[in-house]
């Protein structure tokens, strides 16, 4: 999985060779986004609402430090054992601990973006300890052992078929069977069974109340519950900023998160957990990796107001066209293109380029985060630092220098149009990808200037 | 410094300076039509409403449209001489063959159609998710319009585990088709007590 | 009223008649319109792409040739976002900030600063209205469709204006079409996969002409339009509000 050797731009056009596929991609995500448009739009304070949000996190991150020592305290006092971890390594040895200490060799694990970005299944299974992904997407995903290429709807990017074949080599169903409902309810079974017989539940979090000490999860499986009140292990993992200052804040994120993720009034399941079960270990594991830096970088740090809710990705006409894996990073589209770089700017270089900068993602997040402006300045970011590729940086600077001055632009315009020749989305030769699929635009006999100078001079 | 000092301590350092909390107060629903409004909400997330005067009448309809033949566990008194009376302290487990769980919210959304259940009310934390069906007893008085308006009203809660229930258990992981039952309960039914 | 017209680079270049029917189109409006011919480009390709610190030489052109107008007026909604969003001047930020606050987009200013409210023009034909991204999202052209906000549009306010123009309803009203500046060379498959995309709503509609605010987006669904031998024509809004046909 951490294996790159192909950019955004590649994989991207891999996907896209099964035009009929992508249409059916873009428009299964198109339908999401027009169901948070009629939801969204059903709430007349909607904007309003955004707004709140946004400034609770405003509140949130420049106050993170006493909020989570009030959480962390509170949480104690409700029993909840926490832990804190700088790093993935850090976040996946305290869980093996956890479950090591109570010789349990396997664990179910409800959806949580956290735990697959710190690759956790892998590191337990290396370890001996089985994991299965509850989730439904995320379980296919296993079984077919890729990562989710979206964060709310994981397997997106396939097919029922595909979804079928995949059933029938692992869980034995009929060879060609595809049917939504028959293949969720054979995975029912199975899970049902996987629920019943396992000892430790790991969920992520949604929202952690430093008021209370208590944590919010959202599903619309049960998946996270299933798991949660038939273990006698519960762990839960959460990046820092996760934290809600106020328990009434929950009424403006949940009205938000829905709605925004799928157009639903409210997940089905938004659990609120506060004390361990009679007899059971509730563990709740804080994990900064990379967070602290991210709030420490000025134009970067409202990344962390993200709720997850994948609005973003699904409004992304990129994200609709190339699909979630081709991001090669946990979280893909528009927000993991600004989450990535603050953890790997190297190796995730690719991704604030791969966005047209049109703005829909801003506008739909429901905590208002300026997520093309990050994009922009992200770029910005990984030039000065130098990771540009070196023939971009020296085509910029022929361009810099010739813009810069009239009489080069005018000589190099008159001398077969400059501009035909050097801006990089109009040079025209065969080795121009503009020309692969789009005709150049017709070359006129004079240009503006020229025409201006002769008509009014 | 421990692990969870150089976290605090990065956070401190890198935390911007102070911004306000805003006023959340002024968010407020519309109390009109309330009973019929949370109705519609909860029939068009999938779930099935009853508008009963008594008991007699729930335990009448569950009768109707569920199979007595199975497992059917309560935790309310009402309904203890026709049904199963939910023990609180058996092994979670042995609920697993429960086809229909009959337990009362504490209060309901209208906006979202979500009941409010603390897990008092449940008997036991996986109750609501372990059973087949659900059924939820929402006293008509307890609805309130939106999120807001239960916040205000639960407060801190004197609960260890809470959760708000808006509907069956969904999944649309394959190809955005809507199938109804992914892990817990198929069919959820609201029985609004007028 | 002293108006400069900032005509972008490649418009220039490759679309002087939408540069020459902005110009008439603000004169039959009785604007005093000048064009300083020592243009360049406002830096926006270098900025988007990551080099806004290449570009201070052509902020300091612009400062230049733009310093002494009431306002500076471009058929281009993109370049005027840039230039609002990211001209800035060492020496003189005074002046940067005047001429960031001064700067319009063609349609906004026939909108906001002229307030036209009828134009002596017909077009009779059927128009697809193509948003750009920067002139929806950057500049509040019309309202988009993210927002829980009353609606309204600029272009469509003066394309009502003329006769015999019939607008089309798309399915899609302001998705992005894919170019992106460097991103239709970077990011091919995907630009133009949007771009077809884009192009198949307005025909599969109706339109026989697609407008737009920016050519910068029109020059990328001309280019897919011409190599699909589509029938259907690209043509920037200033043509169609200063077109007597």
């Amino acid at each position: 999985m951490e294996k790159q050797t192909k950019d955004h731009a590649a994989l991207a056009e891999a996907f896209i060779q099964d035009e009929e596929h992508v249409n059916w991609h873009d428009g299964a995500l198109w339908w999401i986004r027009q169901k948070r448009d009629i939801a969204s739009k059903q709430i007349p304070e909607w904007e309003a609402l955004r707004e709140a949000a946004s400034q609770i996190k405003s509140n949130v991150l420049s106050n993170l430090h006493d909020y989570l020592v009030q959480f962390e305290a509170n949480a104690i006092k409700n029993g909840i054992k926490v832990h804190w971890a700088a790093d993935a390594e850090e976040h996946n040895a305290i869980v093996y601990s956890i479950l090591k200490e109570k010789d349990i060799r396997q664990m179910v694990k409800s959806k949580s973006m956290l735990t697959e970005e710190c690759h956790l299944n892998e590191y337990l299974i290396e370890r001996g300890v089985d994991v299965i992904n509850s989730d439904l997407g995320e379980y296919i995903q296993q079984l077919d052992n890729e990562p989710p290429s979206h964060i709310v709807l994981p397997c997106i990017h396939k097919r029922k078929e595909e979804i079928g074949e995949l059933f029938h080599e692992h869980l034995g169903t009929e060879k060609g069977v595809s049917d939504p409902t028959l293949l969720t309810r054979v995975a029912r079974g199975h899970l049902r069974n996987v629920f019943v017989t396992r000892r430790a539940a790991l969920t992520g979090v949604n929202f952690a109340v430093a008021e209370t000490g208590e944590y919010v999860v959202c599903t619309n499986e049960g998946n996270a519950d299933m798991g949660a009140h038939l273990s006698e292990v519960q762990i839960a993992s959460m990046g820092l900023e996760k934290i809600v200052p106020l328990k009434k804040h929950l009424g403006v994120f949940l009205r938000l998160l829905a709605r925004s993720a799928t157009g639903q009034p409210i997940t089905i399941y938004s659990s609120h957990f506060k004390k361990p079960r009679e007899g059971q270990e509730m563990h709740l594991i804080l994990v900064d990796y990379g967070r602290s830096r991210q709030l420490g970088r000025p134009e970067f740090r409202d990344s962390l107001k993200c709720i997850r809710c994948g609005a973003c990705m699904n409004t992304c006409p990129v994200y609709r066209k190339s699909g979630g894996l081709s991001y090669h990073n946990t979280i893909s589209g528009p927000i993991g293109a600004i989450l990535a770089p603050n953890l790997d700017m190297k190796k995730h270089a690719d991704l604030p380029f791969a966005s047209t900068l049109c703005g829909s993602c801003s506008n739909v997040c429901p905590v208002k985060i300026n997520i093309h402006d990050q994009l922009y300045q992200w770029r910005q970011v990984i030039v000065r630092e130098g990771y540009a590729a070196n023939t971009k940086v020296l085509s910029m600077k022929a361009m810099a220098w010739t813009l810069s001055s009239p009489t080069s632009y005018s000589t190099m315009g008159r001398a077969g149009r400059w501009v035909l020749n050097n801006i990089p989305f109009a040079v025209n030769n065969k080795f121009n990808p503009w020309y692969k699929q789009r005709e150049m635009p017709d070359g006129p006999k004079e240009s503006f200037g020229e025409w201006y100078a002769k008509n009014n001079g | 410094m421990s692990i969870r000092e150089n976290i605090l301590a990065a956070v401190l350092k890198n935390q911007p300076p102070a911004s306000p909390l805003p006023d959340i107060d002024s968010f407020k629903g519309d109390a009109q039509d309330i009973i019929s409004t949370y109705c519609d909400v909860f029939t068009s997330i999938g779930g099935q409403v009853f508008v009963v005067k008594n008991f007699t009448e729930v335990a009448a309809l569950i009768k109707k449209n569920f199979d007595s033949t199975k497992r059917i566990v309560t935790t309310l008194s009402e309904l203890s001489d026709v049904f199963e009376l939910l023990s609180t302290s058996v092994d979670p487990h042995t609920f697993n063959d429960v086809e229909l769980a009959i337990i009362k919210a504490e209060l309901a959304v209208a906006e979202n159609g979500a009941v409010w259940l603390p897990e008092q009310r449940m008997g036991q934390r996986i109750i609501p998710y372990i059973c087949q069906h659900l059924a939820v007893i929402v006293p008509a008085e307890t609805i309130v319009p939106t999120l807001h308006e239960a916040y205000r009203q639960i407060g801190e809660g004197q609960y260890g585990f809470g959760a708000f229930i808006g509907g069956p258990s969904k999944t649309a992981d394959i190809e955005q088709a809507l199938v109804l039952g992914a892990h817990g309960p198929i069919t959820m039914t609201v029985f609004v007590l007028k | 009223m002293r108006v400069g017209l900032f005509i972008p680079c490649y418009v220039n270049q490759f679309y002087p008649q939408a540069a020459i029917a902005t110009l008439q189109l603000l004169r039959k409006l009785g604007v005093d319109v000048v064009y300083p011919p020592r243009q360049t480009c406002c830096g926006q390709p270098m900025a988007n792409s990551g080099f806004e610190h290449l570009t201070q030489e052509c902020n300091d052109l612009f400062l230049e040739n733009f310093s002494g107008f009431d306002y500076i007026v471009a058929p281009s909604a993109s370049c005027v976002l840039h230039v609002k969003q990211h001209l800035h001047s060492a020496t003189d930020p005074a002046l940067a900030d005047r001429i960031r606050s001064s700067v319009y987009e063609l349609v906004e200013f026939l909108t906001d600063v002229l307030k036209v409210d009828n134009l002596k023009a017909r077009f009779p034909h059927k128009v697809g209205i193509h948003q750009s991204c920067h002139g929806l999202r950057g500049l509040y052209l019309a309202q988009m469709s993210e927002l829980n906000a009353l609606p309204f549009s600029k272009p469509v306010h003066l394309l009502n204006m003329v006769d015999g123009l019939e607008l089309v309803t798309l399915d899609r009203p302001d998705e992005c079409c894919g170019f992106g500046g460097t991103f239709c060379v970077a990011e091919e498959a995907v630009s133009v996969k949007m771009g077809k995309d884009r192009v198949t709503d307005h025909t599969k509609n109706g339109a026989e002409y697609i407008t737009s605010v920016d050519l910068s987006c029109l020059m990328h669904l001309e280019g897919i339009l011409q190599r699909n031998k589509s029938a259907v024509k690209a043509v920037h809004i200033a043509e169609i509000l200063n077109s007597t046909l």
